[in-house]
């Protein structure tokens, strides 16, 4: 289930005056069973790298294996590379077409050429994976709210049963509340189903919540790529491109320099606080 | 390949054709397309051709996108031409052969139809190069302004023009993003028989009018908080003024037009048949 991308390049509209690189000689690979957040400044390119994933966009240079496959080689079986990497793109409730929830999810399974009863079936997974309320199951996908739309979409994609979900920023527009909720979800999903997961963010709390490894993205470049501890200690260059470390990066920077000798690396408030903790009672 | 469509052919640049009115593009290319039409001689057309030259040299604008637009009418050239040279009977024959005959006059034809089509879509691509959509929109709506007289609700119509400009790019990236998450979802939009992708479409077509709705409601709810409720009596940010270099630049076709068609006409200069 690895994915794995060799110095792929993309440019838009090559040949025009607005031709514009997208991506610049990005090689990375997410490995099966991952949790992986890719952060960087809208613009940065994390939209096109991840449409590069399941194949939606081919890469101007550079190879990109599927299971060590070369998805681009002649004859090689897009479709089923589609099912099995569910890409959620950003404001999925804009696909939703069909009269009810239900119809709606059932369109991936479907178009997998899965049986109606199969294509039900799979969709009350997913939509039970999402957290739907089973009540609106057959009500129209337009009439719900923001979030619950949203669920409806990214169960959408759940139900195709995908090995590798990517999620394009998937709490913009959302409020806090529903945020956590849908981050939660995924979490929850991730640990039950050890589907690999890819989180497209900006928020830096968001990922390192989450995330096991993070790979920042700046100028259509991967600027870093490792586990939070790892990028958070460059917080400083992150700050020179416009992103920012979590506030408690900032605060255990702040602590250490005043003379409390606290370990740096805490990514999350619950970690820092035990850390601060544990100094302070020695 | 959507973007494309999308900003028209502006060829975004920092020069003295771009910085013009929008006005005096419109009027100028019109000028220059009915110099065309009016000239008959080989002189008239090296005129125009320097002319030509010079408008492009200082737009900026690269040749290869100036002559992008060709493409377009290459099949529509290769006919007139064809046409011109077998079918007219003027003057001396050329060539005979087999029942086509190529005269004099049906060469001399044929070719300057050729260049006034080339020249043309040339001339008028030089000016969508160099005028984004918007300003183009602006520029018709104050030259067709003294129809209003005829109640002909002239704002009304640029006000839609301009919407409809400005939409177009909107949709078709919509456009592009739901295909592409239905594909992501499986869809299988390309193949099947006309039928079959017809109602293949039907996932992209509904979110896509849905969202065309809701912008057009956002947009409506935004003009009337702005208190926006027609032309009448509004005035513009940026009013279309002339400026000294716009006079320059009607002063230099006017020049143009004037020399090219009295050197044209009465100054005797031939080539072989030309
Ligand atoms: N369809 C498109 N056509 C042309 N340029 C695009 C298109 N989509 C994105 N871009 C450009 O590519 C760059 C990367 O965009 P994107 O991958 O969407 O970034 P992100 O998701 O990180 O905000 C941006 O500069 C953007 O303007
Ligand atoms: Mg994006």
């Amino acid at each position: 289930m690895s994915i794995k991308l060799e110095h792929v390049n993309y440019i838009y509209s090559a040949g025009t005056a607005y031709e514009k690189q997208a991506l610049k000689d990005v090689s990375l690979e997410i490995l099966p069973g991952q949790f992986v957040g890719v952060i960087g400044h809208t613009g940065s390119g994390k939209s096109t790298l991840i449409q590069h994933l399941n194949g939606l966009v081919k890469a101007n240079s550079g190879v990109i294996y599927y299971n060590g496959e070369n998805i681009y080689a002649d004859g090689y079986d897009m479709k089923s590379l589609r099912g099995q990497v569910g890409l959620v793109f950003q404001y999925p409730e804009h696909q939703l077409f069909e009269e009810d929830v239900l119809s709606d999810v059932c369109f991936g399974p479907k178009n997998q050429g899965l049986s109606k009863e199969d294509c039900e079936k799979r969709a009350f997974e997913a939509l039970e994976l999402v957290g739907f309320p089973e009540k609106y199951y057959h009500q129209s996908p337009f009439e719900l709210s923001g979030g619950q739309k949203r669920r409806a979409a990214i169960a959408g994609v759940l139900a195709m049963k995908p090995k590798v979900l990517v999620l394009d920023e998937p709490t913009a527009g959302l409020d806090p509340a529903g945020r956590d909720d849908i981050l939660d979800q995924v979490k929850y999903l991730h640990d039950q189903t050890g589907i690999t997961v890819v989180l497209v963010s900006h928020s830096m709390e968001d990922i390192a919540r989450y995330v096991e490894r993070i790979i920042v993205m700046n100028r259509g470049e991967k600027m870093f790529d490792g586990t939070p501890k790892e990028v958070f200690a460059h917080y400083e260059e992150l700050e020179q491109v416009g992103l920012a470390a979590p506030q408690v990066t900032y605060v255990m920077h702040d602590l250490k320099a005043r003379g409390i000798p606290v370990d740096t690396t805490a990514t999350t408030v619950e970690e820092a606080a035990e850390e601060i903790c544990r100094a302070l009672k020695r | 390949m959507i973007r494309e469509i999308t900003i028209g052919q502006y060829y975004p640049a920092d020069s003295f054709i771009h910085r013009l009115d929008p006005r005096v593009k419109i009027v100028c290319t019109l000028l220059f397309l009915i110099s065309l039409f009016i000239q008959n001689s080989l002189l008239g057309y090296l005129i125009a051709t320097v002319f030509l030259a010079f408008v492009i040299h200082a737009s900026k604008v690269p040749f290869k996108f100036i002559i992008k637009g060709l493409k377009a009418i290459i099949l529509l050239l290769m006919f007139t031409v064809v046409m011109n040279l077998f079918l007219t009977k003027d003057g001396a024959v050329l060539v005979r052969f087999w029942i086509f005959q190529i005269t004099e006059g049906g060469l001399k034809l044929s070719v300057f139809m050729a260049v006034r089509l080339i020249y043309l879509i040339i001339g008028s691509s030089l000016m969508t190069l160099t005028t984004t959509p918007n300003a183009l929109t602006d520029g018709i709506e104050s030259l067709l302004r003294p129809l209003n007289k005829f109640r002909v609700p002239v704002h009304e119509v640029a006000m839609i023009m301009s919407i409809a400009l400005r939409f177009i790019p909107i949709l078709l990236e919509e456009t592009d993003k739901i295909m592409k998450a239905q594909i992501a979802r499986g869809a299988d939009l390309e193949s099947g028989n006309i039928l079959q992708r017809t109602k293949a479409m039907v996932p992209v077509l509904v979110p896509l009018f849905v969202s065309a709705f809701r912008r057009a409601n956002d947009l409506a709810l935004a003009m009337e908080a702005r208190c926006y409720f027609g032309g009448e009596g509004r005035t513009k940010m940026k009013p279309l003024l002339y400026r000294r270099q716009d006079y320059l630049a009607y002063a230099f076709v006017a020049a143009y037009v004037v020399v090219a068609f009295v050197v044209g006409r009465f100054v005797p200069f031939h080539i072989w048949i030309f």
